[in-house]
């Protein structure tokens, strides 16, 4: 499904492999699998999935998403690429001036659903991630890991066949982390391929699956059943 | 399509609800450029208005010598009424220019001590002349010259060029004045669209983080620029809405003043030209804050 190819990335000379954010990345990523990518602050975890929403582009190499170059797409048709992609952001990432309902509903307005779909499915949505009385709040008005439920309801709201997180859990206390990352389970469960960032130990033992570690850009260890080993 | 246009336009509206704050600022700045521009166009008005007044006031006074033939000064007269550019011509016989003179100057005790001590009437007949256009009069004075000199003894006095400098004096004046109004107002406007373009800029950089999440979920630019550039035409709308209603109470109170000043009452303008008025400034509100949104929201559509 992804396929990351000899992808480095470098922000000061310009020359891949020397001193980068990323150094000759290869992976692939299967459907249904649920993948944790883990690492230090500063091991390249969030450029590698930037790489992959096209948010920046690599200085050498090649990422591949259902066999098509993501980077060689011209650029207005990124939008329609990236909704294909449900994204989860450790900020969040809501839209402060509409509710619940009208910012999972959002991202089904950009892909063009019918208000008969959105009627049904934004509900549906909410109901997994157990904010169903929450359907008329306005993001200042949750809490933490609320808003990412909300977030994630919004990332799932269009059905996509990935997700991708990027340290969902990172602002959360205990409880709403584990009550996120049951979610992500849950949707992985239903056949959705889930690519996860974090720093979280005990997320990544208690999941015991496909872990990939990184450090300073490169991928050290890519176990199918992996424990946090930094 | 439609379903899309009509999620913008509903987007739009709730946008605008939802960020009152933010809108009122760029409103009351937009009121303000759009009273400038008001301003400018009354103000022309009443200086094209006061020109038109003067230039109205040229005429040419021909003086007849009191003792003229009624045919030569007939003859005279038609033939300035056959010239093309005459627009008018008014005879006034020597007993009314005599009657209207004593008139003017009844409280002159020189004057009337003057007229009692001469024998009879000493005026002659006079014609005032009216040209089709101001440029024409120069004209008409050269062609009764011609005949002041053909027909000596006839026309005493021709009276242009000695009002003639007096109002080209005051032309020139308003000219100026109108030319110097116009490079204020031009200043003023640029001054005043930048200020606008800027808050507008403000509002949408306060709503930059939300573009970029917009991007990043899917939305597509018009999608995401629509809402905004609806947005920044209400602004347009609603600013020449309030413009309209400072006006009135305004105009109201200058213009009976104006209209001795200028000879043109703006309010009865105002209220005369009222449709028209709107249409120019909710039109110019609604191009200036489309166009002020839709170069603010470019600049984040780059993720």
């Amino acid at each position: 499904m992804i396929v990351f190819n000899n992808v480095s990335k470098d922000y000061k000379n310009g020359k891949s492999g020397r001193g980068g954010v990323l150094k000759d990345i290869n992976f692939k990523i299967s459907p249904g699998e649920f993948v944790s990518i883990v690492g230090h602050s500063g091991a390249g975890k969030t450029t590698l999935l930037k790489m992959i929403i096209v948010e920046d582009r690599p200085t050498t190499g090649e990422i591949l998403f259902d066999k098509i170059n993501v980077h060689r797409i011209p650029r207005r048709k990124l939008p329609r690429y990236r909704r294909k992609i449900g994204v989860i952001f450790q900020d969040f990432k809501l839209l402060p001036h509409k509710t619940a309902y009208e910012n999972i509903a959002f991202a089904m307005e950009v892909n063009g659903r019918s208000d008969r779909d959105i009627a049904e499915n934004v509900p549906q949505a909410l109901s997994l991630v157990d904010l169903e009385d929450k359907v008329n709040s306005f993001p200042h008005e949750l809490s933490g890991g609320e808003k990412q439920r909300v977030a994630i309801a919004r990332a799932i709201a269009n059905q996509p066949n990935i997700i991708i997180a990027d340290e969902p859990t990172g602002n959360l206390d205990p409880v709403a982390t584990y009550e996120v990352v049951q979610i992500l389970r849950k949707i992985n469960d239903m056949g959705t391929t889930v690519i996860m960032t974090t720093h979280n130990k005990g997320i990544i033992d208690e999941i015991e699956r496909r872990v990939i570690t990184m450090d300073d850009g490169m991928i050290i260890r890519d176990d199918m059943k992996g424990k946090y080993i930094l | 399509m439609l379903t899309s246009l009509r999620r913008i336009v509903k987007t739009g509206f709730i946008n605008f609800w939802r960020n009152a704050y933010v809108a009122s600022s760029s409103i009351f700045v937009l009121t303000v450029t759009l009273f400038v521009i008001g301003s400018a166009m009354f103000f022309n008005q009443l200086l094209i208005t006061s020109l038109s007044i003067i230039q109205s006031k040229v005429d040419i006074n021909v003086y007849f010598d009191v003792n003229a033939s009624s045919e030569d000064v007939n003859k005279i007269i038609s033939e300035l009424k056959t010239m093309p550019d005459v627009k008018s011509v008014e005879y006034i016989p020597k007993d009314v220019v005599y009657e209207r003179y004593r008139e003017r100057n009844k409280d002159n005790k020189v004057v009337m001590q003057a007229l009692e001590e001469l024998d009879g009437n000493p005026m002659g007949d006079v014609a005032a002349i009216q040209a089709k256009d101001p440029s024409k009069y120069q004209k008409i004075s050269d062609f009764l010259e011609s005949k002041k000199k053909e027909m000596g003894g006839v026309i005493d006095n021709i009276n242009y060029l000695q009002t003639k400098k007096a109002i080209d004096k005051l032309t020139t004046i308003i000219n100026v004045v109108k030319k110097a109004t116009f490079v204020i107002a031009g200043v003023l406007l640029v001054a005043a669209v930048l200020i606008t373009f800027n808050t507008i800029r403000l509002a949408i950089y306060t709503a930059r983080e939300e573009i970029v999440i917009m991007r990043l979920v899917g939305a597509g630019n018009s999608f995401i620029r629509g809402p905004f550039l609806l947005q920044g035409m209400f602004y347009g709308f609603i600013s020449a809405c309030i413009a309209m209603l400072i006006f009135y109470p305004i105009l109201t109170w200058l213009g009976p003043r104006t209209e001795v000043f200028f000879g043109l009452n703006i309010y009865d303008y105002y209220i005369d030209n009222l449709s028209n008025f709107f249409v120019v400034l909710a039109g110019f509100g609604v191009v200036l804050g489309f166009v002020s949104s839709f170069l603010a929201v470019s600049r984040y559509l780059r993720v």
